[in-house]
């Protein structure tokens, strides 16, 4: 199996549209040089044979480059900036690729009309995939412009060389030609071809530089536009009457009472009861004087009593690699454990809920939203409000983190159908409570691992079972003879009855409770065989790329070899995510009497390919230690049926500046390789990290994150109980 | 048009709407140093009347119960949570909001750190977090670590851009005591 069916098609649901005509692009674009490329390059680009699924995909642009009149740069990507750099990243490979300066490129991210089809912003994609072919369309374009400036300047073109968007003659500097000089006038066009010479990793200049953010002016001084900051005229803010419970029925509605509120208006169709007013405040209040009966289902099942439900409803399971023979394996090995570890719901959380603006003008819909997946949105919106696809545009603004929450567009779906019913633009913008009741949360999972060492403590066999985690990240990387890995359901949107509320995509999903599992049942081997964890993993491992990381934390952090419990609460843990090689150690305080646990510091060494920018990438580690802080030790959604008993931060705690621990990411270097994901991979290994380092310092085994003081105490009261008391828990 | 004229009722979750005609107020305040007046309900929180009817959105909602600090703006100098500050506080008073700390396009000490540390992710918590810091630095220009994870800790950030927010202001105070800009 490939990492294409593993992360990318779980994503697509969603059909790409059929047939929209790309030459209406042209018109927008007005003069210059423009490159296109279609899906298909991008995906012969990637080495990697057309799978079925990906016939469906449009094989016309998709993605644009104009360099205009005016000499400037623009990219068009279907891609949109979440906080994770890609505004400044893919702006960086264009200007090498170009060879002009950075400040002459524009980025135009997820607009529907202006940029082609993509299938969204999640999966660590963006650099990946939507990189190579990116440096190829700016060569294509640079070949372009060569050959112009050879007519012009009456030269060969190997005699011409490019600085800062100046072609000029090498054997004469004052023979010399503008991008502008060149492009003032034409139109030119271009798709991709396959073969164009991409520069060296040698010759980037601006590529491998540590930049800061192009966005960061903006988002300090606060004229940075997210959705919910678009005004157009005329516009209300809706305020939609939500259930107790999923499940919930609507019997009756009573909204005689908000008609005494001057200017509010109502929408009553069905189900959806919405009270709209221009001022949000205003609308909320309003909405407090409907009068609703809902029918709520009985609960059947919470946050403690899911995991149970999660092994009974389990479908099948579906072997995801295999090798050897487990009863063989069985029969080498010297010493064997068997434990079950647990996760619960984990909600993604956004500082930004969803939120859209939709206004329909003549004829056509045009939807500002806080999306990760515009076009998928386009689609959505198209089909709801029963509108040919090109009478739709969706424009998304700034997003204010998605994590992959927001590749789930209810809220703009919401919008249009207002927009539609009042005649009028509407902005939804959601509470924090609706945030957390609409969300699509990590999904809550069970992981079961029976493995065993040998005498020479090699790991002989691993029997690995993942329930609903999704099985990105379930494959073990080690030099195991016998092994089985089996997902029983391998999607984190789980399966008809499973889950109580809607699952999905979360940063690095399926991979971080895999890796919980995975590394911490490692540990508990390395302490069968009364071995150091990191040497455990070393001599276990044939993988010279993971050896490497796991050395290369080692060393900044200072291991020293000793079994653990040390007493000294440190911990590691390793894994792979979005083709990134990851190894992460941390030092831990663990007090016993209250459960609390205190990470201090955290090393995180990181292959991932050639860095675009060293600066981004690790602004995106240190993201990613922090949000796995959060999941590890005390993030977890309550529930009692389809009710969400978390409503907001007061009880759903998210990381704070106390807890933060000294970060210290070090990026190997691989220029040679491709650029690899960054925004997720470095929080795959923080639950078992953390895991590890308290077991090491107190000798309890903790099997279900979040990590709680309570469990955490629990878990200290059954080491005190005596060696073997938590042996099968 | 502001005026929310109750009828009582019931809402979805069984609570009383107290029967009372809200009036209008002229609620006269400083934005950012400019002379501002309001036709609103003195109830009505400043978040809101920031951002729906002053234009100035810069001033996030992130919670709606002074949970997170996203809506964090200056009332004389003291940052407050603009989603739980009622109109009526305001009266008289000086506001300033994100949109107000640069000077006539020059970025402010912090604003400039928080770029240079690249404090900032997805950039929604920051207006809060350069205003929840500038509070701070007015009252404590020379803050410890300690004291500034402290003064910090109810403005929630998920990106995981702490480490560097931290560094963002620490640089900045640096620079304002030495007086290299100010």
């Amino acid at each position: 199996m490939t990492r294409y069916d593993s992360e990318i098609i779980p994503f697509l649901d969603l059909e790409p549209p059929s047939s929209v005509d790309r030459r209406e692009f042209l018109r927008f674009l007005g003069g210059g040089v423009v490159v296109t490329f279609s899906a298909a390059d991008l995906l012969a680009l990637q080495a990697t044979s057309r799978r079925r699924s990906f016939q469906e995909l449009p094989d016309d642009f998709n993605a644009f480059l104009r360099i205009g009149e005016d000499g400037r740069v623009t990219c068009f990507t279907g891609k949109i900036e979440m906080g994770q750099g890609a505004f400044t990243s893919l702006a960086q490979m264009l200007a090498d690729e170009l060879e002009v300066s950075l400040d002459a490129v524009d980025m135009t991210m997820g607009d529907t009309d202006l940029c082609p089809w993509d299938m969204g912003t999640f999966g660590s994609m963006t650099t990946r995939f939507f990189g190579p072919p990116l440096r190829a369309a700016a060569a294509e374009a640079r070949e372009v412009l060569i050959e112009l400036a050879a007519e012009r300047l009456e030269v060969p073109t190997d005699q011409l060389a490019v600085t800062n968007g100046v072609v000029y003659d090498t054997t004469d500097d004052n023979r010399k030609v503008s991008y502008s000089e060149l492009t003032g006038g034409k139109k030119i066009a271009r798709r991709l071809g396959r073969k164009a010479v991409l520069e060296s990793v040698s010759d980037f200049t601006i590529v491998g530089q540590p930049l800061n953010r192009r966005d960061a002016v903006d988002k300090v001084t606060g004229s940075a536009r997210y959705a919910g900051d678009i005004r157009r005229p005329g516009m209300l803010h809706a305020r939609i009457l939500r259930p107790p419970a999923h499940g919930a029925r609507l019997v009756d509605a009573d909204t005689t009472a908000v008609e005494g509120v001057e200017g509010a208006e109502v929408v009553h169709q069905g189900d959806l009861v919405a009270v709209l007013h221009e001022q949000p405040d205003i609308a909320e209040r309003a909405l407090q004087l409907v009068k609703a009966r809902f029918a709520t289902p009985k609960a059947d099942v919470d946050n403690e009593t899911i995991f149970d439900h999660l092994l009974e409803v389990a479908p099948p399971g579906e072997t995801v690699s295999r090798g050897g023979n487990l009863d063989q394996g069985n029969q080498a090995a010297v010493s064997s454990v068997s434990r079950t570890y647990l996760d619960g719901y984990v909600a993604h959380a956004p500082i930004e809920t969803h939120t859209a603006l939709a206004e329909i003008a003549d004829g056509k819909l045009t939807i500002w939203a806080s999306t990760q997946r515009p076009f998928g949105l386009k689609a959505e919106a198209a089909e709801e409000l029963g509108l040919p696809e090109d009478k739709v545009r969706v424009i998304p603004p700034f997003v204010g983190g998605g994590f992959g929450g927001k590749t789930a567009n209810r809220q703009a779906i919401e919008a249009a159908t207002l927009a539609k019913l009042t005649g009028k633009p509407v902005q939804v913008a959601w509470t924090r409570a609706e945030e957390f009741f609409f969300d699509t949360f990590r999904p809550a999972a069970v992981v079961k691992i029976d493995a065993g060492i040998n005498d020479s403590a090699r790991i002989a066999f691993w029997d690995y079972g993942t329930y609903f985690a999704g099985e990105r990240g379930s494959e073990q990387f080690y030099d195991i003879p016998h092994h089985k890995t089996v997902a029983y359901s391998s999607s984190w949107r789980g399966t008809p009855g499973s889950h109580p509320f809607a699952t999905g995509a979360w940063r690095a999903p399926g991979n971080n409770t895999n890796t919980f599992a995975r590394e911490s049942h490692i540990d508990i081997l390395a302490a069968e065989a009364g071995m150091d964890p990191v040497e455990f993993r070393l001599h276990n491992l044939k993988d010279k790329r993971m050896q490497r990381v796991i050395q290369t934390a080692a060393e900044r952090f200072g291991w020293t070899s000793a079994p653990s419990p040390s007493g000294r609460g440190h911990g590691v843990a390793c894994g792979i995510d979005a083709g990134t090689y990851v190894a992460v150690m941390a030092d831990v305080d663990v007090d016993e009497t209250t459960g609390r646990v205190d990470v201090t510091r955290v090393v995180c060494a990181q292959d991932m390919g050639l860095v675009i920018n060293p600066e981004g990438a690790t602004t995106q580690v240190e993201g990613c230690i922090m949000m796995g802080l959060g999941y590890a030790l005390a993030e977890e959604v309550r529930f009692t049926g389809g009710q969400i008993l978390d409503t907001n931060f007061d009880t759903y705690e998210i990381p704070r500046f106390s807890w933060l621990p000294e970060i210290d990411t070090v990026l190997i270097d691989a220029q040679d390789s491709p650029p690899q994901g960054g925004g997720e991979p470095a929080t795959i290994g923080v639950g078992a990290m953390i895991a590890n380092a308290v077991f090491d310092a107190v000798g309890a085994r903790v099997l279900r994150m979040p990590m709680t003081p309570k469990r955490i105490r629990q878990a200290v009261e059954e080491a005190r109980q005596g060696p073997g008391s938590s042996r099968h828990g | 048009m502001m005026s929310l004229a109750a009828l009582g009722g019931t809402d979805y979750h069984g609570a009383c709407i107290n029967r009372e005609i809200i009036m209008k107020n002229t609620i006269r305040f400083s934005v950012n140093g400019r002379p501002t007046t309001v036709q609103v309900d003195e109830d009505r929180v400043l978040l809101w009347v920031l951002r729906t009817e002053l234009g100035l959105t810069g001033t996030k909602y992130g919670c709606g119960e002074g949970l997170c600090g996203s809506c964090t703006v200056l009332v004389e100098g003291e940052a407050v949570h603009s989603c739980q500050h009622p109109m009526k506080k305001v009266a008289r008073k000086d506001v300033m909001t994100i949109e107000g700390l640069a000077n006539n396009g020059d970025l402010h000490p912090l604003q400039t750190a928080f770029v240079e540390h690249d404090a900032l992710q997805c950039g929604f918590c920051t207006p809060g977090m350069v205003l929840r810091a500038y509070s701070l630095l007015l009252s404590n220009p020379e803050p410890t670590r300690q004291e500034v994870i402290d003064h910090m800790e109810n403005n929630l950030c998920r990106c995981g851009a702490h480490t560097r927010i931290l560094r963002a202001i620490q640089t900045a105070a640096d620079e304002m005591a030495e007086g290299v800009r100010s």
